[in-house]
């Protein structure tokens, strides 16, 4: 186990490596650049300009630059914003929160209702309730979440006026009802997706298991049928889903972008995308290499708990 | 004597194929009743349909169980017979234990669905079944998993469950098929001496003429969904009546047969039977005449044994 461990940190870091110099390479590589709005404007010289990249330490070749972000990440200091210069720490440490509220509750409500929907589309198979949830999970996954988000806020926060259209509380106020109320349609719409997935994998891993052997054991000791699908079907079905969850984890933080952005949501999926709009590469930087930490922190953290409810997985090949 | 089990012309469909077509039969307290037929026969689909665990079958018949009617039980009431007054073990122990729980608690989930114990007596009950089973090291084995334990100790551990709530009538659907030789030996020694130290009546599943010759008291042999031939195990391995037992025994292996000569064998096979209206095993009957073309009723042969077929009346 400790071997494993060992093993797979490391190979997480060459991961996070590979993710830092291609996120770093992509970034420079793209069109214009953080100096590029001044470029057109008639107050800025061209010697402002070369004076500011010089500052920026933008006018060095790009593997210095890239050496000395990540010398300064693994030493904490992971640089200041080019554009208000504030510390990048702070402001993407102050956006978790946010993020994390809104993931978190995707994630569970999408657990909640998508392995449920699921175990019941799997036992009611080829019935009304079976093609409804398969119908319903086919136009999740191929409609866009921006859409789904449009569509909310055009129905239920501009035509029926139920909901507020964005933010994550209402100006000064802020008690528990506006927050949830605010909470309430991105949460919708970022769970729909993973709803979908929840509940097709967890519809196909019963159908597998509901055949076994184990199951028609379970029925044949009189157990109830509560225990008899929880506490036998699912249990097994538990080690495909853990596994799903781990690797729906960049779904989730692409989700959470868009999903942001659609109901300015002020967590690190905006900050991302207006960060990407002024090629603030700092702060770029500093939430890709969260994001991928965090992928690849639930994958490792999805296989140990694999390895916990399956006493057949043992945790020692890499 | 009462009869225990009493089964009654039981039909088991599904759609429009008939699996089990109409037999009958009777299991008195304490008797082993082994069922015996190739694959396919319907013996399997007979006892699941005794437990009310076949999905998407049409039952027909009466199945009389200490004075009711299993088939007519709503799902709760049947609940209360399955695994407590009727338990059922299996042809593959392996997959037939649940592969991410701990067999001791598999044991001691049949006690705490039935009977109104704390978990910690559960345990308890569950160590000791594991020692009457004969299962080495049961504080430990408790808290193994079952791709931990051999076939022959997870049989063990399905019989513990099965006689955990000590049940008047055990189902042993192919218990040693999947086992072996020597293994099967100690399971079945193991099953005789519960039955017959705790009264159980035993429904033996198999299709293994050996292993019936030596645990069962009465034998039914079945084809193509009906019993064809039933009597006490002795006269019927002495003096079978129907062709196809005839064929069967015939076909078993035996130590003074030269090496080199062919196993005798059942012409045809089983395909056949469904498509013939009357008797089913007319088809592959080396002694088929024009009377088979109608459904011979099972008629009493001797003393206590009876058998379906015109030639034998």
């Amino acid at each position: 186990m400790a071997r494993y461990l060992r093993n797979r940190i490391g190979q997480s870091l060459l991961l996070l490596l590979g993710v830092s110099v291609i996120g770093f390479a992509l970034m420079h590589l793209a069109p214009g650049g953080p100096l590029a709005v001044y470029t057109l404007n008639p107050t800025v010289t061209a010697q402002d300009i070369e004076r500011v990249k010089h500052q920026f330490g933008l006018d060095q070749p790009v593997y210095v630059q890239y050496v000395k972000w990540a010398f300064g990440l693994v030493t904490g200091h992971w640089g200041y914003s080019f554009f208000g210069g504030r510390p990048v720490g702070s402001i993407v440490l102050e956006r978790i929160p946010a993020t994390l509220e809104l993931m978190g509750s995707s994630l569970a409500l999408a657990l909640i209702v998508g392995v449920a929907s699921g175990i019941l589309a799997a036992v009611r198979r080829n019935t009304i309730i079976d093609y409804a949830t398969a119908t319903a999970a086919m136009l999740a996954l191929s409609l866009p979440t921006f859409w789904f988000g449009l569509l909310g806020i055009y129905v239920f926060a501009q035509t029926l006026g139920w909901l507020p259209a964005g933010g994550i509380a209402s100006t000064g106020g802020g008690g528990l009802l506006d927050r949830l109320l605010h909470l309430l349609l991105p949460m919708l719409v970022l769970a729909f997706v993973l709803v979908a997935q929840w509940s097709r994998y967890t519809r196909s891993a019963m159908l597998e298991i509901l055949t076994q052997d184990y199951m028609r054991t379970a029925r044949a000791k009189g157990l109830g049928p509560a225990r008899v699908l929880l506490g036998h079907g699912l249990r097994a079905a538990l080690v495909p889903l853990v596994t799903l969850a781990g690797l729906q984890l960049p779904l989730l933080v692409g989700g959470a972008l868009v999903t942001e952005t659609v109901f300015s949501w002020p967590g690190m999926g905006l900050l991302f995308v207006n960060a990407l709009g002024m090629r603030d590469y700092p702060v770029l930087m500093a939430i890709l290499m969260v994001g991928a930490l965090v992928v690849v922190l639930g994958n490792l953290l999805a296989d140990i708990i694999v390895a916990l409810i399956d006493p057949r997985i043992k945790l020692t090949h890499v | 004597m009462t009869q225990l089990l009493e089964v009654d012309d039981l039909v088991v469909s599904f759609g429009a194929l008939r699996a089990v077509d109409g037999i009958s039969f009777a299991v008195t307290p304490g008797e082993t009743l082994g069922l015996v037929g190739e694959s396919g026969c319907g013996k399997s689909t007979t006892a699941l349909a005794l437990m009310r665990l076949l999905q998407g079958a049409t039952l027909r018949g009466a199945a009389r169980f200490a004075g009711r009617d299993l088939l007519a039980l709503d799902e709760a009431a049947m609940r209360r017979v399955r695994g407590a007054e009727i338990a059922m073990i299996f042809q593959d122990p392996g997959t037939s234990l649940h592969p991410l729980i701990p067999v001791g608690e598999q044991v001691a989930e049949v006690l705490r669905a039935h009977l109104d114990i704390p978990a910690t007596e559960a345990r308890a009950r569950a160590l000791e079944l594991f020692r009457k089973v004969g299962i080495a090291a049961p504080e430990q084995r408790l808290r193994a998993y079952p791709h931990e334990l051999s076939g022959g100790m997870c049989q063990r551990v399905m019989i513990a469950a099965a006689i955990a709530c000590g049940p008047r009538l055990l189902l042993a659907d192919e218990p040693t098929t999947a086992l072996d030789v020597t293994v099967q030996a100690q399971i079945l020694d193991l099953l005789r001496s519960i039955a017959r130290d705790s009264g159980m009546a035993v429904i033996l599943i198999t299709h293994d003429l050996g292993v019936v010759a030596g645990l069962a008291d009465r034998v039914a042999v079945m084809y193509a969904g009906r019993i064809v031939e039933a009597a006490d195990t002795r006269t019927l391995f002495a003096n079978p009546a129907h062709p196809y037992t005839r064929g069967l025994l015939g076909a078993v292996p035996q130590l003074d047969r030269g090496w080199d000569e062919d196993l005798p064998t059942i012409a045809g096979s089983v395909e056949t039977a469904l498509a013939a209206k009357g008797c089913r095993f007319a088809p592959r009957c080396n002694f088929a005449y024009a009377a088979c073309a109608e459904r011979p009723p099972l008629e009493a042969v001797g003393e206590g044994h009876v058998a379906a077929c015109w030639k034998v009346r």
